[in-house]
Parts: C-alpha cells; sequence; structure tokens
C-alpha cells in the first residue's frame, strides 16, 4: 500500500473535518454574541446564565466537556427520565461550538466595551433605544475589532477539532489512526496528517482575513 | 479498584467520596505533566524568539515558518507523531514525557509570540537613549530591554500556563494516567461516567479559577518599570 492509496480514506475524513469545523465555527459565533452580550446586560438573568457558561466552558478542558456530553450526559438523562443520548456528531458539533463560544464571549464583551462611551452618550442625546444602540452603533464599530481574534479561534476550533476522533467520529485524525494501525507506516501517515490540517489552517485564515477586511467598511471613517 | 484503592457503588455521595482519592492521583500527574510542559514551552520558545528576531532571513524565516506549522496543527496529532514516530528513529520515551514533550513544542510556538511581543513592546525610545549614553548592544539588550519586558512577558506566559494545564488530557490517548484518563477508566469499569467526569469538571474549574487568580495576583504585584537583573 503506497502512500496515494491512502488518499481516498484521508480525504472522507478530512470532508468531516471542514463540515465539523464550518458548523462549530458558526455556532460558536452565536454562542459568543449571546453570551458576549449577555454578560454586559441589564437583565439580571441574562447576566447569571452567560457569566455560568462562559466560567464553565473556559475553566474546563475541552475533553473535559466533550466526554461529559458524550458519555455522562445520557446518564443525567436516564436519571430524569430522558433520553439524552446524543450521536457523536452532536455532542462534538456542541462541545466544540460551546467552547468556542466561551472564548468568543470574551472578544465580544471586549470589543463592544472599547467602543468610545461618547458614541453611546451621543445616541442617548439622539433618542435611540438601547436596542438601536446595541445594533447600529456598539455592533458595527465593535465587530471589525474582534475579527483578528475571531480568526485565531477559528483556527483554534479546527484544531480542536481532531479531538471527536476520540468519541469515535470518521474525522480526519480518526481516519489517519485507523490506516496507522492496519499499515503500521507512522511516518507516512503522520507527516501526511500534519500537513493536511496545516493546509486547511492556512486557507481558514486566508477566508477570516477575507471577511475582516469585508466588515472593516464598519469602521468609522476618519474625517 | 485502581491505584489500589476499591470504590463504594452503593450510593452516588459514597461512590464520589470513594473515588476521590483515585482523582487526585491523576491530578498530581496532571499538574506534573502541566510543569513539565510549560518549562519546555519556556525554554523553546526562547530559542524559536531568538531565531525570529535574527538578521539573517535563513535563520528567521525557517523559525517563523516552523512556529506557524506547530501553531496551526493540532496538539493530538503532533502527540501521535511524536509517539509513533521518535521510536522508528530509535528514540522511545515513555508516554508521560512524549506527552509533556509534544505539549511544550505546541505551546513553545504562543510563548515565543509572547517573548517576542514583550521585547517589542519596549519603545525605541528607550534604545535610542541607550544608544545616547554609549551602552553596547548586548548591554542595552541585558540591561534596558529584558528587565523591562519581564513584567509584560511573565502575566502572558501565565495564561499560557492555564491552557496547558487544560491541554493536558490530550495525553490520555497514549495512556498517560493523568486525571480524565482516570476518570474514564472507573466510568468504563462501573458504567457510571456522570460522577467521575462530573468531579473532573469541577476539580479542573477549581484549578484554573486558583490559577488565573494567582496569575492576576502576580500581574499587579510584578513592578510596572521593570525588574533589575542584579
Amino acid at each position: 500500500m503506497d502512500w496515494l492509496s491512502y488518499s481516498t480514506p484521508l480525504l472522507q475524513g478530512a470532508w468531516v473535518t471542514i463540515q465539523l469545523t464550518v458548523y462549530s465555527t458558526i455556532l460558536g459565533a452565536f454562542f459568543a454574541f449571546a453570551f458576549g452580550i449577555g454578560k454586559i446586560s441589564n437583565n439580571w438573568m441574562a447576566k447569571g446564565v452567560s457569566i455560568f457558561f462562559i466560567e464553565i466552558f473556559r475553566g474546563t478542558s475541552l475533553l473535559v466537556q466533550l466526554f461529559w456530553l458524550y458519555f455522562a450526559l445520557p446518564i443525567l438523562g436516564q436519571s430524569i427520565g430522558v433520553d439524552l443520548r446524543l450521536p457523536p456528531v452532536v455532542a462534538g458539533t456542541l462541545a466544540l461550538s460551546l467552547n468556542i463560544g466561551a472564548y468568543g464571549a470574551e472578544v465580544v464583551r471586549g470589543a463592544i466595551q472599547a467602543v468610545p462611551p461618547s458614541q453611546h452618550e451621543a445616541a442617548k442625546a439622539l433618542d435611540f433605544t438601547q436596542r438601536q444602540v446595541l445594533w447600529r452603533i456598539s455592533l458595527p464599530q465593535a465587530i471589525p475589532e474582534m475579527m483578528p481574534s475571531f480568526g485565531n479561534l477559528a483556527v483554534q476550533n479546527l484544531k480542536d477539532t481532531a479531538l471527536v476522533s476520540l468519541i469515535s467520529l470518521g474525522d480526519l485524525a480518526f481516519r489517519a489512526e485507523q490506516i496507522r494501525n492496519f499499515t503500521q507506516d507512522s511516518v507516512t501517515v503522520y507527516t501526511l496528517l500534519l500537513f493536511m490540517y496545516f493546509g486547511m489552517a492556512l486557507v481558514l485564515t486566508a477566508i477570516m482575513k477575507l471577511l475582516e477586511r469585508s466588515v472593516g467598511r464598519w469602521r468609522p471613517g476618519r474625517t | 479498584m485502581l491505584f489500589g484503592i476499591a470504590w463504594d457503588t452503593s450510593s452516588n455521595w459514597l461512590f464520589a467520596s470513594s473515588i476521590l482519592p483515585i482523582l487526585l492521583k491523576g491530578l498530581v500527574i496532571t499538574i506534573q505533566a502541566t510543569v513539565l510542559g510549560f518549562f519546555v514551552a519556556a525554554v523553546l520558545g526562547l530559542v524559536l524568539a531568538a531565531l525570529k528576531a535574527s538578521r539573517l532571513r535563513i535563520i528567521s524565516w525557517p523559525a517563523r515558518l516552523i512556529t506557524e506549522f506547530i501553531r496551526d496543527t493540532p496538539l493530538l496529532v503532533q502527540l501521535f507523531f511524536l509517539y509513533y514516530v521518535l521510536p522508528e528513529y530509535g528514540i522511545v520515551l515513555p508516554a508521560f514525557l512524549t506527552g509533556a514533550l509534544a505539549l511544550g513544542i505546541q505551546y513553545s510556538a504562543y510563548t515565543s509570540e509572547v517573548y517576542r511581543a514583550g521585547i517589542e513592546s519596549i519603545t525605541h525610545g528607550q534604545t535610542e537613549a541607550a544608544r545616547a549614553l554609549d551602552l553596547s548592544p548586548l548591554r542595552t539588550f541585558g540591561v534596558i530591554i529584558v528587565p523591562q519586558a519581564i513584567p509584560r512577558i511573565i502575566p502572558a506566559l501565565g495564561n499560557y500556563l492555564v491552557s496547558i494545564m487544560k491541554d493536558v488530557p490530550v495525553l490520555s490517548v497514549v495512556s498517560v494516567l493523568e486525571m480524565l484518563n482516570v476518570a474514564k477508566i472507573i466510568g468504563d469499569r462501573t458504567f457510571n461516567y456522570l460522577v467521575p467526569l462530573s468531579m473532573v469538571g469541577g476539580l479542573y474549574l477549581i484549578l484554573t479559577l486558583v490559577a488565573s487568580a494567582a496569575v492576576r495576583h502576580l500581574d499587579r504585584r510584578l513592578p510596572k518599570q521593570g525588574i533589575p537583573l542584579k
């Protein structure tokens, strides 16, 4: 078996990794905005829930979260009479997106709080509602500032997807492990694997740079 | 039974209290791996940062490429690579050392950026003033730049120490008996994953909260104007 014959299963695995990365990054961005805005909201319920989630998912290890959702949650469900058995894809996507979302939430919070207070005061003087201030004043100015950090988090998320192979999801790392068990050709398999992840990370970085440039238009013009 | 300690599955509370000493044994391994991994990352990061700062392109450019490569590939894959490929070249290390080495290599890419940013954050005015006072470049670096960069570097390194701690469970794939692996084994044998995995989560939360508080405390205590090396 030469290294070319590895390409079919590896590409199948890479496709799973790409899908996982895309879904969990998008879902993660949603959690990031929800928890990030929640943390600075005046509503104590939203604030409490956001702080709770951010602390739990930033304070523990991703692999612990993954194992907890996959192995422990069904038992918790059993004891309260609900079927909480998650398929590996769901558990993996959920753990990845909650984890990356918690890190992203701190980025969102920081960027929103970095918008100069004079902007809020001006909006208030113009009789904007709180919701309008958030959507039309704070977020458009804050999002361009979030993008470099989001780019780093997206690559982090891509790397983290490798961990889902441990709950028997057939991603790139899982396929590689299967091939290695079969052929014992560690050097070729793992070298290929490293370069495939590197290539995907470079593409992802380029996409995030494009996205960064396209939201850069929202920055206030210099007058 | 694990590490010679038996567990009691008659109730969840008795189960939890009987496996706590076992989990704490795993915790010791986790902390050992964290400290060793951090040490490797701190030293290797310094080497990478020095290479990247070189004026010779032929040295700085490969160093930059290596940093980027390490940073863009998963720890799990790097660990597998070291664990399965090094023995083929005659380097056989115990799983624990391979794991700590993988952690150190992964995080050296991050720490090298910490050193670089810390040194670059010292303004040009400082270098110019040192030159005006006729200090040699080596002395300028040793007595002017480094002492001022240290208070900026240490808290950032501390944050990576916390990150390393959270990545130690990855070492369970090469059968290092760190805390998560211990909990998983207990779960496999008792079919009760909920209690041990939740306890690991709780212990991690305590660890990271304490470590982050320590880093913040250190950040406040370090003199902002710099630490003289003598």
